[in-house]
């Protein structure tokens, strides 16, 4: 079983963000730097599928230099090696993206049983690039899961839906995005991190191509400016707010 | 002419699509609506109430209840035929994967969670991103402008129109599009009566509501003003309350009358899912909470107090 997961370095931004001068970036100076949520998720399935089937994991980003250190906090986790696709430190666009990723994985001797990635980006919210590369690969993806067991060359996975929970199979090889919820990410342990270490990763190097969804400028988003009316304190504000709720006929 | 992606399921409208019509229609051309799987013929009414004047319904043996790839090839065959100006859906996990695979069969770009949209060489969009707290103004470079409209940022206004015209087509599906496919569905861990999507009241918990067994006092506020329980994320990922109750940018986006936060601090990503909510009520011990910063009202405070006395007054109130 060979595995390949999809990770992006992203800041890890608390509640409020500031932009750069130039307004097309969030100003990083201030901030560390992890992995998208869910990717943790991905690593995890990687490494437990691994575990049991034997094979190799490897981890695949694309981004500036420093993306090295995501994947070897993930090498720490238990991956086999990983490669860095090196941009210029510029965002590149969904499409320019995806088309990396998928030289990346055609020039890998692995022919990959399975590709996961995280559900969505805590960044961009592009919706697109797992999608783009499942149609380049010529793979049938399900995204979304929450669950999941490989038997026999087959991926039994469920996702979680409004109206309850959808139940999926499909044969490997595949492409999944999976959810938090879907395991618990261990913690690197002290020999796991030595480790992490010495393992390989490849270096490339990737041309940027023109963007056709181009970024202009990035605003932050208003809040509501006024802020909220404070009515009280503990339950002796109660009596206020029931009136304000028979006001706006919620009762 | 604007393409609408009506997303049905089980023959039931995704509302969201009627502000995605209500968008398009906005964009000043002819609105045309698509709707995958024979069930959608039903919908000719509606869509034709909200401005689309022909209904297109995509029907094959192999679209089955949720095909996304299958639902992209089916795009890309009418929209090769029809060459629209424009491809659109709502914002929702669903809007976002088909058209998504529109994009992938076309090789063109998206743009997905579209507040504002302008057609032209470029197309001009702004669309939200770090779950909503971020807008990035972009420049589209495409001759058909795919993009999906951001959950709740356009009100669904009707045009009055008469029922569309039914016209059916059969894409030309090839095996891979269908190798996924649902097997079966079970109602999971949705309990049933009020869903998210449809509450006027939600009442949410977060991590201050302390375990699974402080949510009875959640549950217990939320009936009795006929709306439904909701919560954060932090109390999903540590199994107090299933997954379908979640709110946010990764569970389900709101917008009901009232939504009461009650120990809820406000990550971004649940934010994100409930801004648009028409009153926003906060219950939390700490005055600074980020929370705060997108509430009409708050009461500073346990809500193991508050909760307990606002249901007993409410009870008294109402007689």
């Amino acid at each position: 079983m060979d595995v390949l997961v999809c990770l992006k370095r992203v800041p890890l931004a608390g509640g409020t963000l500031i932009l750069t001068p130039d307004s097309r970036d969030i100003e990083t100076k201030h901030l560390g730097f992890g992995i998208s949520p869910h990717e943790e998720n991905a690593v995890e399935a990687g490494v437990q599928l691994v575990e049991q089937m034997g094979g190799t994991l490897t981890l695949l980003t694309l981004g500036p230099s420093d993306a090295e250190e995501q994947l070897r906090s993930q090498l720490a986790i238990g991956a086999t090696r990983a490669v860095l696709i090196e941009t210029d430190g510029q965002e590149w666009d969904p499409q320019g993206t995806a088309a990396a990723l998928v030289d990346a994985i055609n020039a890998e001797e692995t022919k990959f049983d399975l590709i996961i990635f995280g559900a969505e980006s805590a960044d961009s919210a592009g919706y697109q690039i797992h999608i783009r590369v499942a149609h380049a690969l010529n793979r049938p993806i399900i995204t979304n899961v929450k669950s999941m067991k490989i038997e026999n060359g087959v991926a039994v996975c469920d996702r979680v839906v409004t109206a309850g929970r959808e139940h999926y199979e499909v044969a490997l090889p595949a492409i999944v995005t999976v959810r938090d919820g879907l395991n618990i990410p261990r913690y690197p342990s002290v020999p796991g991190r030595m480790q992490a270490r010495k393992k390989p990763v490849d270096m490339k190097k990737a041309e940027a191509r023109v963007p056709k969804l181009e970024k202009v400028v990035l605003t932050l988003a208003p809040s509501k400016s006024t802020g909220a009316e404070i009515l009280g304190n503990g339950a002796d504000a109660v009596p206020a707010l029931v009136d304000i709720l028979k006001k706006i006929g919620a009762f | 002419m604007i393409l609408v992606l009506v997303d049905q399921d089980r023959g039931e409208l995704d509302q969201l699509s009627l502000r995605a019509l209500t968008a398009a229609r906005k964009l000043g051309q002819d609105v045309e609506a698509v709707v995958i799987g024979n069930e959608g013929s039903a919908l000719a009414g509606i869509v034709g109430e909200y401005g689309a004047k022909v209904l297109h319904v995509a029907s094959h043996a192999n679209i089955t209840d949720y095909t996304p790839m299958a639902s992209g090839r089916a795009l890309k065959d009418l929209v090769e035929k029809l060459k629209p100006a424009a491809v659109l859906a709502a914002g929702s996990p669903r809007g976002n994967e088909q058209l998504a695979h529109l994009a992938a069969f076309l090789d063109l770009p998206m743009a997905a969670e579209c507040s504002e949209i302008t057609l032209g060489s470029p197309h001009h969009v702004l669309r939200a991103r770090w779950a909503g707290n971020l807008i990035e103004s972009a420049n589209v470079h495409a001759d058909i402008l795919i993009a999906t409209v951001l959950a709740f940022s356009t009100e669904p206004e009707s045009a009055n129109g008469g029922a569309a015209t039914v016209v059916d087509f059969e894409p030309a599906l090839e095996p891979q599009d269908y190798a996924v496919k649902v097997l079966s569905r079970d109602a999971g861990e949705s309990k049933g009566g009020v869903t998210l999507n449809d509450a006027k009241v939600i009442v949410s918990g977060g991590r201050g509501v302390g375990g699974p067994d402080g949510f009875g006092q959640i549950e217990e506020l939320a009936t009795l003003l006929g709306g439904t329980v909701g919560c954060s994320r932090v109390v999903t990922s540590s199994g107090w309350r299933p997954h379908a109750e979640q709110v946010g940018q990764t569970g389900t986006k709101v917008a009901p009358d009232l939504y009461i936060a009650a120990g809820i601090s406000g990550a971004m990503q649940h934010i994100a899912g409930m801004k648009n909510s028409k009153t926003i009520v906060v219950i939390n011990t700490d005055p600074e909470a980020p929370i705060l910063g997108y509430a009409d009202y708050a009461i500073i405070g346990d809500l193991h107090q508050v909760i307990p006395a606002l249901t007993s007054a409410i009870r008294q109130a109402k007689g």
